[in-house]
């Protein structure tokens, strides 16, 4: 099936774009090969929803961003992401597809700690990036967004953290779609060396609600032996925006990622977060939530493969669907063979708060090993009569008690978020979208 | 006479469809202790219910007035605002909701907006009560009655009580579960309030509870009816001889709803 399917940008705007930005002669290639495998490459095929239509081919490649000088200058809406008290010792603003404000301390600077826009990277830090992008975690050739990302990216971020390193203080991006027309193809490469840990937070912000656009992230993030990396995410792009999002990780020996995602982009979205469990004792807990609203069509897929042996996932979706949103929910725990010991355990949970709404669950273990022990959850309710007359009965109106529910369902998440001021930007953001 | 009056009148109730109450009277003032007795079955729980909202129970006859006002025209948060209190038999667990913010929020909901309680004050009033109640103040950060024990969700119940002051409250088989430190603990709580302002109805169907806090008034409820009403030597006599006798003496042979006299 080819819908529209016509790409506005060539092989020769492509390869001038690299040289613009004078990358690297295999990134340039990387990206032209990747072009010529578009056309061929399927969309892939995310369970009971159909995104043939959807937009993958309308949209700007390019938009700069102003430079800022001091954080003031953010509009009131962004600066309620950062904490009020205390600047942010470590923040990277990329403002359509340029920087705009960035800061890393010099303590982690002298560690070796690397934290910087994808395209600086790919100068300064050439074999570092050449060694993992689209190596280890996703693939160029998966299907044909991942090849449309990879010949058109245009934004990201790189973060490495040397061995031995433990980096205690957040490190925050802003991924700030200021230009409403223009399309985020961006790539975040997140690396953590053997023995090193880090706490990354990623926001997704764009205001287009009627202009149409849209974004096709890929996301790696590698656990050498012995990481530790916490991932948490605010996405937030505008209804205008389709939204194809690949946040995939691998984790190796006694490695842990844990994830903690609000996925609160008001249009159609698919989202998939796949960790694979490379090592032997890896760990990786996938929380995420979400609030459906209007007439958006959303697909989740949680996923987590075990290969080690005694490798433990333990998925977490929780998502609230109102007015006639719908949205599918994933949840996939796969053992393969020889990953003995190992523990797949996940909980989906939708809440419906309207009769045109639709939410799916669908738990699946696929397990290729005897010496396993696995588990699901999933259930599609509404909110609890009983629990709002408890709520009710102590004075609290019917509106206040649904609010208080939701955010209480959302809350394993949500809490979950090592920023304050994102976890107060994520519950902002499901108030708006609940009310 | 001070304070509010609850007055239930021929109260009818089903549920799904099926009779429960069969035409209750009973009047509570401001000031007084009412305790409701009887065996399971006879319709005790469903009154309390009633009283409050429940969604599940329809009244099909009767009328329950708040100082005049009709409490069966009001939505349960109404209800609440105006001066009631249900302590529940089984409350709800809500996760993710943490205690003390249910409990700012439901003290708040009976306030003015702009007059909300200041955090400060919150945290000293909820904080005295907890100790009044022998409760751990972690309890206060978990949420809403998950992973509760029976006694925990009890003490929470009447720690609610206790912070909201209400007019009049329904006290529906507090005991139930308690053991006897519990249970002292409890009826602490619950005579603590008493004062010409507050009304409480106590339904039990043990006798004991009513050795801590003492009733004005003692009715005993059989097949959906308050059939027999006195004082607290009421109760100390279902205490000695059970309820046989008034079974006896009103020709009943099955107390249980579902049967009449």
């Amino acid at each position: 099936m080819s819908v529209e399917t016509k790409l506005p940008y060539d092989k020769e705007y492509i390869n001038q774009f690299s040289k613009d930005n004078n990358e690297p002669e295999w990134m340039n290639s990387l990206r032209l090969q990747a072009l010529e495998q578009v056309d061929t490459l399927e969309l892939p095929k995310p369970d009971k929803t159909k995104i043939g239509k959807w937009n993958f081919s309308r949209f700007k490649h390019l938009a700069e961003g102003e430079k800022i000088d001091s954080l003031k200058e953010l509009p009131e809406a962004l600066q309620g992401f950062l904490d009020e008290e205390n600047t942010p010792e470590n923040l990277l603003i990329q403002r359509n597809h340029s920087v705009a404000y960035a800061t890393l301390s010099d303590e982690l600077k002298e560690q070796g700690v690397i934290f910087t826009d994808i395209f600086t990277a790919l100068k300064e830090h050439e074999d570092l990036v050449r060694r993992y992008y689209m190596k280890d975690a996703v693939s160029v050739d998966e299907h044909r967004l991942t090849a449309l990302h990879a010949a058109l990216m245009n934004g990201g971020i790189f973060v490495y953290v040397p061995k031995n390193v433990e980096v205690k203080v957040p490190l925050q991006v802003i991924f700030w779609q200021e230009d409403p027309e223009a399309a985020l193809f961006n790539h975040v490469l997140v690396v953590a060396e053997e023995n090193s840990s880090l706490t990354y937070v990623e926001n997704y912000v764009s205001y287009n609600e009627t202009e149409e656009t849209l974004a096709n992230v890929v996301t790696e993030v590698i656990a050498q032996n012995n990481a530790k990396i916490s991932f948490g995410a605010v996405d937030n792009f505008a209804a205008g925006t389709t939204v194809y999002n690949n946040r995939r990780g691998v984790a190796y020996r006694d490695a842990t990622i844990d994830w903690a995602l609000g996925q609160m982009n008001e249009g159609n979205t698919v989202s998939e977060n796949i960790t694979h469990l490379v090592g032997d004792n890896s760990l990786s807990n996938a929380k995420t939530v979400t609030v459906g609203r209007g007439k958006q069509i959303q697909n989740f897929t949680a996923k987590i493969v075990h290969f080690g042996k005694n490798s433990e996932g333990y998925i977490l979706q929780h998502g609230v669907m109102k007015d006639s949103a719908s949205s599918i929910f994933n949840g996939i725990g796969k053992i393969e063979h020889g990953a003995s010991k190992s523990n797949a355990e996940q909980e989906s949970r939708v809440l419906m708060l309207s009769e045109k709404a639709r939410g799916d669950a669908n738990p699946i273990l696929l397990i290729d090993e005897d010496d396993v022990t696995a588990g699901h959850a999933a259930s599609v309710g509404r909110v609890d009569p009983l629990q709002l007359y408890y709520l009710m009965s102590r004075g609290i109106t019917q509106a206040e008690a649904e609010r208080l529910i939701i955010h209480g369902f959302l809350a394993p998440v949500v809490n979950q978020l090592p920023i304050e001021a994102v976890k107060n930007q994520l519950t902002q953001v499901i108030e708006r979208k609940v009310y | 006479m001070a304070g509010s009056t609850l007055e239930i009148k021929n109260l009818h109730v089903s549920i799904e469809g099926k009779e429960i109450l069969k035409g209750v009277n009973l009047t509570i003032n401001g000031g007084e202790f009412h305790a409701v007795m009887g065996p399971n079955g006879t319709g005790k729980s469903t009154l309390a219910s009633a009283v409050m909202g429940h969604p599940k129970y329809e009244v099909t006859e009767g009328s329950i007035l708040l100082d005049g006002e009709d409490v069966l025209e009001m939505e349960v948060d109404e209800r609440a605002r105006a001066g009631l209190f249900l302590a529940m038999q089984y409350p709800s667990e809500i996760s993710g909701v943490t205690t003390s913010d249910f409990l700012r929020s439901s003290m708040n909901a009976r306030r003015e907006e702009g007059d909300e309680i200041s955090l400060m004050k919150f945290i000293k009033e909820m904080d005295s009560v907890l100790d009044y109640l022998e409760i751990d103040k972690n309890m206060a950060q978990r949420y809403l009655n998950e992973g509760f024990s029976g006694g925990e969700k009890k003490r929470n119940e009447i720690l609610q009580l206790m912070l909201m002051k209400p007019e009049i409250a329904i006290l529906d088989e507090i005991d139930s579960g308690l053991d006897i430190d519990a249970l002292k603990v409890v009826s602490k709580g619950i005579n603590k309030l008493r004062d010409e302002n507050f009304g409480c109805l106590i339904i039990t169907h043990y006798q004991r509870l009513l050795n801590y806090i003492t009733p004005d008034y003692v009715h005993v409820m059989m097949q959906g009816r308050v059939v027999k009403s006195g004082g607290p030597e009421l109760a100390q006599r279902l205490e000695a001889e059970g309820y046989d006798w008034i079974k006896e003496e009103l020709g009943i042979k099955d107390e249980t709803v579902g049967q009449n006299a």
